[in-house]
């Protein structure tokens, strides 16, 4: 079994969710994202999502826009992402490490040679959010035989064919994106979230995770109680921003609202 | 010889133009894309539709345009005769209004009240806002805010034409991150927002549809010729920056294996200095905007500024029409640079009285070299795709004059 797929088992077993957290590796600086990753697992993480960063993040607000413009100024490619993930596995060989991203740096380094240092690294999933089911014919099978997921959206606007065909490409788990808009965003809609969830169930057997206007603990609880896993992103890289040039202070705070959530989530 | 593709069979169902093309967007927008290929596939071959289309082409822009024979520029080059098409003419000044026309109309079919655009030099902006208050339509235009120092008069044109006009402040604050702001904003507000793009990039159907608008332009140069000159141009010459004027002059001639093409891309300070905008000429294909195409990136595939005094010319990626054109070597890219784009615009202006856009300055500086290469009784039809009002103040600039 994926690191992935052990980890939705174990956690349906003990009856809790996935908390998710996503941060912008190399933001503000490359060394700071392997030591954050490590207290978030501490903190209570249990899949994390590294956004690979961008020029051009078309899907994304003004924070990730900003943490992505923060670690390319730090000299952040694709390469050194991986490397990370390298260096985190020294130490972590049970949390799953999902790169979310663009597709043009993957074009860039290619196919191939990405798939391939994907799986030697420990890379768990890809999330490409500018690569929709009918374009990945070409790097499906590549990540398929080397044991990586590959995880896609699913919003608001999405059809129920639609969700039937993402289903069948993707593997690990999926991502529905709990509004029209771009990452953090105003707040969700819980009970319109539960009932796309459900009608997701119906037609998929993939765990899945929400994200997008999640920004507490309450939030995080109230998803939870209908999803497989709650995905913070944005409140998180605030918090990354705020305290750009004090590590500690950013872990601590980075911590403190993961602790809050995972006490929230886990609260009968 | 290897046989010629059907060109109008181009993009295939899933949007592709070869290996480039297709749809590379986040999952939300795939619905609205849908939605509007299945309307522009319907409305494309509905009489009425066209008619329409039609209607408004010349009634409202003032279609067909000219094609001038410039005497007095084809004596002073020597060689072939030189003819402009006149997308200058056209109301608000470019060859902008044909596609925009074309978009409003499919808006409002599918019931939008709110239209988005980005824009570079203002006139995508500026055909917009034009369509929108002729329809009572609500329009935000997306502009960087570098690109709304250099186009001042753009910007207030707009706001008299009821738009509002929206600083982009993110990355090099021009052309691309206008757009990846008005596709931003068209993830949020999907539900009643018409996205009415500028050129012939973006994710399918947008190249197509963009190019059938523009296409208006091609048909009637190659009925113009056979009319004036008695015969077809030997060569067609069109700046590319997107793209749109140049897909729609050149698309109506592709079958036609004696007309060669010219796309010219923006040289900036030159192409040999990495300070240009010319992705065909000194890129790599990549995805970006929702299509793969040829792009200006680093070793990283991170998008990388662009340099042109011609801010409608100044994006890093190309219509992905014209990416495959290159690849099957039926067009030949080329480029020229910021000076010798000004020294045409000059030459032009004072040669035949017609002040031309500084974008459509860079296909003129090729032509201005490609002419004397050429016989006397041959024919180089040049898209004038705007005129050059909006770009006084930038040459004036550079002339070190300040109003």
């Amino acid at each position: 079994m994926s690191r992935i797929e052990t980890t939705f088992a174990r956690l349906k077993e003990q009856q809790r969710k996935a908390l998710i957290p996503f941060i912008t590796a190399g933001d503000p600086a490359l060394e700071i994202t392997v030591p954050l990753m490590r207290s978030m697992v501490e903190a209570g993480a249990d899949v994390i999502e590294l956004g690979v960063p961008f020029s051009d993040p078309m899907a994304d607000g003004p924070v990730i826009q900003k943490a992505c413009e923060r670690a390319l100024a730090a000299g952040t490619g694709l390469p050194d992402v991986l490397a990370m993930v390298r260096e985190f596995r020294r130490g972590d060989d049970t949390t799953p490490v999902v790169l979310m991203g663009y597709l043009n740096p993957v074009e860039c380094m290619g196919y191939e040679r990405f798939a391939e240092t994907c799986a030697e690294v420990g890379v768990d999933g890809v999330l490409l959010v500018d690569l929709p089911p009918e374009e990945c014919d070409e790097i499906a099978p590549l990540f398929k035989e080397r044991g990586v997921d590959l995880i896609f959206l699913v919003a608001p606007t999405t059809t129920d064919t639609r969700i039937g065909r993402i289903a069948e490409a993707a593997s690990g788990y999926l991502y529905y994106v709990s509004l029209k808009g771009v990452t953090g965003s105003a707040s969700l809609n819980v009970d319109e979230v539960a009932a796309r969830v459900e009608t997701i169930r119906k037609l998929a057997q993939l765990p899945i995770g929400v994200g997008f206007g999640i920004k507490d603990a309450q939030s995080a609880r109230a998803v939870s109680r209908v999803a497989d896993g709650v995905v913070v992103g944005s409140a998180l890289v605030n918090q990354v921003a705020e305290h750009a040039d004090d590590p500690m202070a950013m872990t601590a705070a980075v911590s403190e609202i993961l602790a809050g959530m995972r006490a929230a989530m886990d609260k009968p | 010889m290897t046989q010629r593709p059907d060109y109008k069979a181009f993009p295939d169902q899933r949007g592709h133009f070869g290996r480039f093309g297709g749809r590379f967007v986040s999952e939300t927008l795939m619905a609205a894309l849908d939605e509007l290929e299945t309307m522009y596939r319907r409305l494309k071959d509905d009489p009425e539709f066209q008619a329409d289309f039609d209607r408004d082409l010349a009634h409202y822009v003032g279609r067909p345009s000219p094609l001038y024979l410039a005497e007095r520029w084809t004596g002073q080059l020597g060689g072939a005769r030189i003819w402009l098409k006149r997308e200058d003419l056209n109301h608000t000044g470019a060859h902008k209004v044909n596609n925009t026309i074309g978009q409003a109309l499919l808006a409002k079919h599918m019931g939008k009240k709110r239209v988005i655009a980005e824009t570079g030099a203002g006139q995508h902006g500026v055909a917009s806002a034009t369509v929108a208050a002729r329809l009572g339509l609500e329009c935000h235009v997306f502009m960087g805010e570098e690109d709304i120092r250099r186009q001042k008069l753009n910007v207030y044109r707009m706001k008299l034409l009821g738009a509002d006009v929206i600083p982009v402040t993110s990355g090099s604050r021009t052309l691309k991150d206008a757009m990846n702001e008005a596709m931003r904003d068209w993830v949020t507000n999907v539900d009643d927002t018409f996205y009415i793009i500028g050129t012939v990039a973006g994710p399918h159907p947008y190249p197509m549809l963009v190019r059938d608008f523009q296409s208006v332009i091609g048909r009637e140069a190659r009925e113009q010729s056979l009319a004036q000159a008695g015969k077809l141009p030997d060569a067609l010459v069109a700046c590319v920056g997107g793209g749109s004027n140049a897909i729609g002059l050149f698309h109506p001639f592709l079958d036609d294996d004696g007309v060669a093409m010219y796309g010219v891309e923006a040289a900036g300070d030159g192409v040999e200095t990495g300070r240009h905008a010319a992705p065909l000429s000194a890129g790599r294909p990549g995805v970006l905007h929702g299509n793969r195409t040829y792009l200006m990136e680093d070793d990283n595939g991170q998008i990388i500024e662009t340099h042109s005094v011609s801010a409608g010319l100044d994006y890093p990626g190309v219509g992905p029409e014209h990416a495959w054109l290159k690849d099957i070597g039926r067009v030949n890219y080329v480029a020229a640079d910021d000076t010798e784009a000004l020294a045409a615009f000059r030459e032009l202006t004072r040669v035949e009285g017609i002040m031309p856009a500084l974008e459509s300055a860079h296909a003129l500086a090729y032509a201005r070299k490609l002419a004397p290469t050429m016989d006397k009784d041959q024919d180089i039809v040049i898209n004038l795709s705007g005129r050059g009002d909006k770009d006084i103040l930038t040459v004036a600039e550079i002339d070190g004059i300040h109003f």
